[in-house]
């Protein structure tokens, strides 16, 4: 086992993950003025940017979606026990010792560490489908008819309760989310350049690659 | 066989009026020009070929000084000519009636009243009386199918306006179509007493005196202190036509006693529209008379304010798929018109064209009555004498005999749901006094699929009841007896006359009440620059915060997620930013030698 400066993030995902970066804050600045919490672009523009940047944010999915399952990188995001509570710890106590490192040795197939599996996890699959779910319903309000869901239980404003109630989960692993990638490096801002690079010093199991399961 | 010279003329004219035209000409004269100079150039060498590129050149550099700042100018005239809708009025160059009313020997009168006129027509138009005599402009008498409510129309209903016709009829039945309606014994059968004319004018000559109960003048006579000259009938006769805008408008633009009073949508500015008034009715665009959407069939007018067509699924009609009246926007346009905004189709099934098409009414330049206070009229001035006091726009604010008023123009309207059905406070019906009465009521809420929010004017003010009955008066206002309120100012007397031949009659008791009257909002339709944006309504303290009982983007949200989701924004922020901070405070200490 070495370390060693290795690609841990394609092209495709730094794509995906600026854009979708992009997308996401824009989605959140429009749509938090439509959820009336303040005057910015005025309801019909922001209406219209959050219409628009949800098509293209669906887009992006689609093809990330299908990136995942081709590569197989989606295990990636399985979460996992095992060192969590290091981990927690680390991030609660041992950050704050200069001389502690992190606990978790990543491996090109295991590069995020429990937390991010649960945290990531988390985003993919509770609070971007249920924004999207809601959001589709959202903006086919007008067609709920068709696909017989009008007069049943659901109603715009549930739908814009759980809508805005997941946009407020997104705000709040978004400033984690930029906290702890973008800051909590050594130094601070390691995580953010290989990001950008797709460079990161890993473990590397030389000279084999086992295709032992990344997590497991 | 050579071209009509007259034929010429008139397509100059035409084009000289289009705007476009003078460039064309020009272009063409350049041209010429410059061919004329290039036609020898082929034979000719050296010098010449050289002189001859020359003149070409030169020739183009004065075709493109010429044409080039025309362009700009033709430019400009078609973007003009955009702000308005041209429709095909240029088709319609012959004239419309096959027959010349001034050449029948049964017009050549002399006509000594009007009746006499309507023989003369009735002559030919053997039907027209008895259909005129089965529609409401008539009778003055709706039944409602939807409510029921079987006595309605003008003879009818009570307002808060002049309140009621009965007992005031001269005054009221100059906008009967008809002659002679002076008190309740009209006879209703009479043929001859249909007024052809006050629908058939077309020289704006013709108008009925305001207390001639429904006749013109047939003398040269004044009304109020100007001077009313007598009709021409002849005249008048021989040049019968369609009806008009102004035909139309001499009854319906002065409803409530003056111009502009009642609707707020009708008045005297919509006789002649510009495009920004009215993109149907532009005098220079569409130019649509009432009757273009009003369509009418046996002389019966569709489109009703007592039973308003809320909601219109039928969309376009096409002949055979058709209702047989154009009295509702979607008759046109269809129930998506929207095709450049998908958006703004998924709000037809909720909202009413003109909720959004009609941002203001009153726009025409005069103002229309918001306010009617009976309850302060009868004041004297020191002279003893009834007394009108005026605004600095020559608006009537008090006047002894009809009470304090408020006027109002450009008015942003009030939305309701509404679905079509109104049902009215009707003669007798007990009314609670401690509540604004409704003179009529619309029904129509969120949930009802057939309701749409529609704008409304509501018409205010406050009225007579009688407090022994708790019913609403009916006052006598009209005419030279002592009951008249407008002769004696006495209310007790007023309401004793007017309520004599009623079921219920007047208890001797009375008082004064608020009341409100809901007038759907159809006419000054805007351009469509000037429709109502998304964030009229989307908003906060838009025109629809008043509404309650549904969701609507932009405007609701739920507080206490607010509190809940931005707290635990703020939470995460706060732990973040404490996280960092002792960071930075552990690696400075430990990068700091201990002392």
């Amino acid at each position: 086992m070495a370390l060693q400066s290795v690609m841990v993030f394609s092209r495709f995902e730094r794509f995906w993950h600026w854009f979708q970066a992009v997308l996401i804050i824009a989605l959140m600045m429009t749509g938090f003025e439509v959820n009336g919490a303040y005057e910015w672009l005025g309801y019909e523009t922001a209406a219209q940017w959050h219409r628009w940047t949800a098509w293209v944010l669906i887009w992006l999915w689609v093809f990330a979606i299908f990136w995942h399952l081709i590569t197989g990188e989606w295990k990636q995001y399985i979460p996992t026990p095992r060192g969590m509570v290091e981990v927690i710890r680390y991030y609660s106590v041992g950050i704050f010792d200069p001389t502690v490192s992190h606990p978790y040795k990543k491996t090109r197939l295991a590069k995020h560490n429990p937390v991010q599996r649960v945290a990531y996890s988390a985003f993919n699959i509770l609070i971007t489908p249920i924004i999207w779910i809601t959001g589709l319903l959202y903006m086919f309000y007008n067609d709920w008819d068709v696909v017989g869901l009008d007069g049943g239980a659901i109603t715009l404003a549930g739908v814009a309760l759980v809508h805005t109630a997941a946009a407020f989960a997104m705000l709040v692993f978004f400033i984690g989310h930029v906290y702890m990638a973008g800051f909590t490096a050594k130094p601070f801002y390691g995580y953010i350049k290989s990001m950008i690079t797709g460079y990161e010093h890993v473990e590397v199991d030389e000279p084999a690659r086992t295709g032992a399961p990344p997590a497991e | 066989m050579s071209p009509d010279p007259t034929l010429y003329a008139t397509r100059a004219e035409r084009s000289a009026g289009s705007g476009a035209a003078p460039m064309g000409d020009r272009r063409l004269k350049g041209t010429r020009s410059m061919k004329g100079r290039t036609r020898p150039a082929p034979r000719l060498a050296g010098v010449e070929d050289r002189r001859a590129l020359r003149a070409v050149l030169i020739g183009l550099g004065l075709l493109v000084l010429v044409v080039w700042p025309l362009q700009d100018a033709a430019a400009a005239g078609t973007a003009q000519a955009q702000g308005a809708i041209t429709g095909t009025s240029g088709i319609e160059v012959l004239p419309e009636s096959t027959a010349d009313h001034s050449k029948f020997d049964e017009l050549e009168g002399p006509f000594a009243n009007g009746p006499e006129v309507t023989a003369a027509c009735l002559e030919c138009h053997v039907n027209a009386a008895d259909q005129i005599q089965q529609t409401k402009h008539w009778t003055w008498r709706f039944e409602n199918p939807l409510t029921g409510q079987d006595l309605l129309g003008k003879r009818n209903v009570v307002n808060n306006f002049c309140v009621s016709t009965g007992t005031n009829w001269p005054r009221c039945t100059s906008c009967h179509v008809g002659y002679g309606w002076k008190d309740a014994s009209f006879d209703h059968s009479q043929d001859t007493l249909v007024d052809c004319l006050v629908c058939h004018d077309t020289t704006g000559s013709y108008k009925k005196f305001p207390t001639g109960a429904g006749h013109p003048a047939y003398e040269d006579t004044t009304w109020a202190g100007k001077p009313w000259p007598a009709v021409d009938l002849v005249k008048v006769a021989q040049n019968v036509g369609r009806t008009s805008r102004e035909t139309c408008g001499e009854c319906h633009f002065y409803g409530g006693g003056g111009d502009a009073v009642k609707h707020g949508d009708l008045d005297s500015t919509m006789t002649n529209p510009d495009f920004a008034l009215d993109v149907h009715m532009d005098k220079d665009g569409l130019n649509f008379r009432c009757s273009t959407c009003h369509t009418t069939g046996s002389h019966d007018v569709t489109g009703s304010r007592y039973t308003t067509q809320a909601v219109d699924r039928l969309g376009i009609d096409v002949p055979g798929h058709t209702d047989d009246t154009r009295a509702t926007c979607e008759s046109c346009h269809g129930v998506a018109a929207h095709d450049d905004h998908p958006k703004l189709n998924t709000h037809t099934d909720r909202i009413a064209c003109t909720t959004c098409h009609v941002p203001e009414f009153a726009r025409g330049g005069v103002k229309t009555k918001m306010w009617w206070d009976w309850s302060t009229a009868g004041e004297m001035n020191e002279a003893g004498k009834p007394f009108v006091v005026k605004g600095d726009d020559g608006y009537p604010l008090y006047v002894s005999k009809k009470g304090t008023f408020e006027w109002a123009e450009n008015v942003i309207p009030e939305y309701r749901w509404f679905n079509g059905v109104i049902e009215y406070t009707q003669k007798g019906d007990t009314i609670d006094p401690a509540d604004v009465v409704p003179i009529n009521s619309i029904q129509g809420s969120p949930d009802d699929p057939d309701s749409r929010i529609w704008p409304f004017k509501i018409m205010r003010g406050k009225q007579p009841y009688d407090t022994g009955h708790n019913v609403l008066a009916l006052p006598h206002l009209f005419g030279k007896d002592e009951a008249a309120y407008w002769k004696s100012f006495d209310w007790a007397k007023a309401l004793e006359g007017g309520m004599q031949a009623e079921e219920i009659s007047f208890s001797g008791n009375y008082d004064f009440v608020e009341t409100e009257y809901y007038w759907p909002i159809l006419h000054m339709v805007s351009p469509k620059e000037d429709a109502l944006h998304c964030n009229a309504c989307h908003t906060k303290n838009g025109r629809l915060a008043g509404m309650t009982g549904f969701y609507m983007p932009g405007r609701d949200y739920f507080p206490w997620l607010s509190w809940i989701g931005w707290g635990a924004a703020a939470l995460t922020l706060a732990g973040v930013l404490v996280h960092g901070l002792i960071r930075i405070v552990t690696a400075t200490r430990s990068r700091t030698p201990r002392a």
